[in-house]
């Protein structure tokens, strides 16, 4: 047991070293938006390493030349002061930062969830003439439950789209604050109740991918997971016509049934879905439950909540 | 078999006397608690009997609980940081064999439950009963020294700040037995913590045991505030202070600014659950992300009131071990009032992933790397002033050098977590959790032990045994790298936080391997208490009469070891930074007569009465006994009154016993020095 745990320890020292050896998908997705994401995690280490690594020698050299037992090195007890160390140790820092915001900055703007996209792979511009794939998810206590407006159907922790298409992801929860993820994809945004945050993303490569919950909302979190499909465009049209075929339909009283806590849900296929559901599931009004959020709130402030 | 939580915290068992306590709250169904409870309950008998059969009541309640004296108001809240660690650390063992059990493909141990209690707790405790009673110690017992003072500011409430601090972390401690603790995160978020998603008594204890102890935070920041602004030693210009001193500024500034924010906020929470309101729910026109905002408004600058008086221990230790003034001093001074400007406006990037627009992520993004310039100046600082020096490799040299190289790679990992984008795909994940502990452990935690072994000669009049303290350094520093890069890499493996069961084994080599780290973090902090221990007994050998063990060069050092009550006989002049240092040089001789009479506060109970009763106020609040909560809310504003009657507040030393132990003070000098 312990023989394993060090020959364990020892595999993940070197997987440290060499990181691309582990499956670390976050750094080698399969969808665009993440793999900029992730670009850009190299490009900032490296930027950062301009000021560490020397930090890193100067305090071994520093340490090992002005030890007290080194008789021979200069001893300046009075040297606190020097303009030009000064000039050098407040620039560098501010150099390297000044560059690193400018880069922050653009791809902030160039990655903001809300925008739609600008390319589909880095040498493949977005189609004109094809609209995004619109995905509504909710967030439930705890399963995800997919909207797919442009087929009518829905699914419950499954979850599938073509690959180099974009997607428009609109997500919103029933009530807990949850973190809509899939790291081969794209970055994650919160899915909260009463709002509707935006998540655009495309998956270039086919594959069975992890999606999940990353904030925490109460004791069915561990499981709130689901698979994300990426399929070609034919294959998810035989994914979308089995869902329409092996289902039943999702209206509001099946939705208040599965709203009731549950976790490690199994699959569910819709194949048909009422009108203004995913409306009125973000403006919690379902089942007449209460005066639609939308209403209420006015035009001028129902941006959020706005469908 | 699955416990009916929601049945046993129903309000249908309210009763007029009780409230919602029942049998039924006391969790004697789960063996782990039940053990747990066993062995505190013999601990703390034998404890309470120990005490009670050496006569030591009267000598505690004199000496130390009634105490105003700063340095024995120090001592006790580095006590309670010591005991709270233990608690916290267990919290994470249990956590880490979890995790370790069920990515290895097991079921686990813990149900949600529990699971989802102890992060909770871990966290809550580590920062708000670990590493601030530790800084407030710290500030407590050096910086009236450093600045050549006798006392804090306000002496008494500096007694009752400490006693509402213990009081909340008693309040979390009897969660555990009575009742349950939150299952939210650490910083209880909305609508998971509202009344419809928590409806037991958890998220109550959080939000009494955190306004308790916030009450004695606020207050003790305000008074040590006070105390660096109007009670430094004649001379001791802004610009001749301690850097330590300049950070424990720096740090009550940001307490005093922000802890009103958290109380706040959680007031708001507290109607949200107790009376109907709806700031924060999802209905009724509440919203969350308000409450989001409010608590990062007190949590980023939080960060910095930690981080910020581990900066000044290091400096003090680095330039005392290396025998050489600070490097930059002024520019140190800056970098400090910049960083506690900055730590108010990048609260946002807590919550990038919530939805604001590209421009506000942006700015927050920026304004959040900008800390990164001052920051990172200060560890030039700090190399420049090794750079020529005669650097003594003591043990807090050890942990100056550790924290160096551990401190720059969790601000490399801050830093990338700072831009938007990255942080889409980093939040929440463990490389977050293996990031803040970067810091906080790099940075806060070994800057405190740095900090102990420094100034514990000061505090105990010996010095504290290297070889223990050296295998505790080693513990810690490798079981902090075993612990946590694996966490790293699972992050960015895409593997999130608070998760207690994981369906997929090819995890379980970092689980295991992190487990491992924890093991030998315990053993770090075991071998810190039997280093306490054989220091203790080793205290004659080990024993320092000089006042100045390290040849140091600020004014504690140029008092007794330990100080005498007053502090200093006569108040120093301050004629220039490093004031102790500065006299020395000049040859310094200690004043022996003409001794005065020295004017000094005086020991009262009410601090410790007071804070009592506010602690079981707050326990018949979070159990909804209201008849109990309005009598000692009563209770509390008749002994805070009577307490303004209270006119015998001060005494004075004569001349005479001053003289005496100067005398006695000089003569061991003269005994021990070398000749």
């Amino acid at each position: 047991m312990v023989k394993k745990y060090i020959v364990n320890s020892l595999l993940i020292l070197i997987c440290l070293f060499v990181l691309g050896g582990c499956d670390l998908v976050v750094m080698n997705p399969s969808g665009d938006v993440a793999r900029q994401q992730a670009s850009l995690i190299w490009i900032a280490t490296g930027l950062m390493l301009i000021v560490v690594i020397p930090v890193f020698i100067l305090v071994g050299l520093f340490a090992w030349k002005y030890r007290a037992s080194n008789k021979g090195a200069d001893y300046d007890p009075n040297w606190h002061h020097s303009t030009t160390v000064e000039i050098v140790m407040w620039t560098i820092p501010l150099i390297i930062i000044m560059i690193l915001s400018g880069i922050t900055f653009v791809a902030t703007h160039r990655l903001d969830p809300y925008t739609p996209l600008s390319r589909i792979s880095p040498d493949q511009p977005v189609p004109s003439e094809r609209d995004p794939l619109v995905i509504e998810v909710v967030a439930m206590k705890w399963k995800w439950l997919f909207f797919y407006p442009e087929q009518g159907v829905a699914t419950v922790n499954e979850l599938a789209a073509p690959v180099d298409r974009e997607i428009q992801f609109k997500i919103t929860s029933d009530a807990l604050m949850n973190s809509f993820f899939i790291p081969a994809l794209a970055g994650q945004i919160y899915a909260m109740s009463g709002m509707e945050t935006q998540l655009h993303a495309v998956i270039n490569e086919p594959g069975v991918y992890d999606g999940f919950s990353s904030n925490y909302s109460g004791h069915g979190f561990s499981h709130m997971k689901f698979k994300f499909l990426g399929f070609d465009d034919s294959g998810f049209d035989t994914w979308v016509n089995k869902v329409r075929t092996t289902g039943s339909r999702i209206d509001e009283p099946v939705y208040l049934a599965l709203e009731e806590p549950s976790t490690d849900h199994p699959v569910v296929y819709y194949s048909a879905v009422s009108d203004k559901l995913y409306h009125n599931i973000l403006n919690r009004c379902v089942a007449g439950r209460g005066t639609c959020i939308n209403e209420y709130m006015g035009h001028s402030k129902s941006k959020h909540a706005e469908h | 078999m699955a416990k009916d939580y929601a049945a046993i915290y129903s309000d249908d068992r309210w009763s007029p006397i009780f409230g919602k306590l029942s049998w039924d709250v006391i969790p004697w169904y789960e063996p782990v608690l039940l053990a747990t409870f066993v062995g505190v309950a013999i601990a703390g008998s034998a404890l309470l009997w120990w005490v009670t059969s050496k006569r030591l009541w009267g000598y505690l309640w004199r000496e130390w609980f009634t105490s105003i004296d700063h340095k024995k108001i120090g001592i006790m809240y580095i006590v309670l940081a010591l005991v709270m660690l233990v608690r916290g650390f267990a919290d994470a063992l249990l956590m880490r064999v979890q995790q370790a059990w069920t990515a290895s493909g097991g079921a686990g141990y813990l149900d949600p439950h529990h699971y989802d209690q102890i992060f909770t707790a871990h966290g809550m405790i580590m920062i708000f009963f670990v590493a601030m009673p530790f800084i407030t110690g710290f500030m407590n017992y050096l910086m009236p020294l450093q600045i050549g003072a006798r006392d804090v500011a306000f002496p008494f409430l500096n007694n009752f700040s400490f006693w509402m601090t213990v009081g909340g972390a008693a309040l979390v401690m009897v969660s555990l037995f009575i009742g349950e603790f939150a299952q939210t995160g650490w910083l209880a978020y909305p609508p998971l913590s509202g009344i419809q998603h928590s409806p037991s008594v958890g998220v109550d204890y959080y939000i009494w045991g955190l306004q308790i102890a916030g009450i004695g935070t606020t207050l003790s920041g305000i008074n040590l505030m006070v105390t660096v602004i109007k009670m430094r030693a004649p001379g001791m210009t802004y610009m001749k202070m301690p850097v330590f001193t300049w950070t424990a500024l720096a740090s009550n500034i940001l307490i005093v600014a922000s802890f009103p924010v958290l109380t706040a906020t959680l007031t708001l929470l507290t109607m949200d659950r107790y009376m109907g309101t709806h700031f924060f729910t999802s209905d009724g026109g509440g919203n969350a992300m308000m409450y989001i905002n409010l608590i990062w408004i007190w949590g980023h600058p939080e960060v910095y009131i930690l981080m910020l008086p581990a900066f000044g221990i290091f400096s003090e230790v680095v330039s005392t071990f290396c025998r050489k003034q600070l490097f930059g001093y002024t520019s140190m001074v800056y970098a400090t009032l910049v960083i506690t400007v900055l730590s108010y406006i990048v609260w946002l990037h807590h919550f990038f992933t919530m939805g604001a627009g590209a421009s506000v992520n942006a700015f927050f993004g920026v304004a959040t790397m900008i800390i990164s310039i001052p920051t990172g100046v200060k560890v030039f600082n700090w190399l420049f002033t090794m750079y020529k020096g005669q650097i003594h490799f003591e043990l807090p040299m050890y942990w100056t050098m550790a924290f160096l190289v551990t401190f720059v790679i969790g601000g490399m990992t801050g830093v990338l977590l700072a831009v938007p984008p990255a942080d889409f795909v980093l939040h929440n994940s463990l490389f977050l959790v293996a990031h803040f502990h970067n810091v906080i452990i790099g940075g806060v935690l070994f800057g405190l032990f740095a900090g102990i072994v420094y100034w514990f000669p000061k505090v105990a009049g010996f010095r504290l045994d290297p070889f223990w303290g050296k295998v505790s350094f080693w513990c810690w520093v490798i079981g902090f790298y075993v612990a946590f890069m694996p966490l790293y890499v699972l992050g960015l493996m895409g593997v999130t936080r608070r998760l207690s069961q994981f369906p997929d084994t090819s995890l379980a080599s970092y689980f295991n391997t992190a487990l491992i780290g924890a093991l030998i973090i315990a053993a770090g902090i075991g071998a810190f208490f039997i280093q306490l221990y054989v220091s203790f007994r080793r205290r004659e050998q080990l024993a320092d009469v000089s006042g100045d063990p390290w040849n140091a060069r600020t004014l504690e050092w140029s008092t007794a070891s330990p100080p005498p009550q007053y502090n200093f006989a006569f108040t120093p002049k301050v004629h220039s930074l490093d004031a102790w240092w500065h006299m020395k040089q000049h040859g310094f001789v200690r004043p022996n007569g003409d001794f005065k009479p020295i004017h000094m506060p005086k020991d009262t109970g009410a601090g410790f009465i007071i804070a009592a009763c506010c602690t079981i106020m707050g326990f018949a609040l979070v159990w909804h006994i209201w008849w109990m909560a309005a009598l000692f809310f009563a209770a509390t504003l008749v002994v805070c009154i009577y307490h303004t009657f209270n006119y015998d507040r001060d005494y004075h030393i004569p001349a005479g016993e001053v003289d005496a132990t100067e005398r006695a003070r000089a003569k061991q000098l003269v005994e021990t020095a070398p000749i």
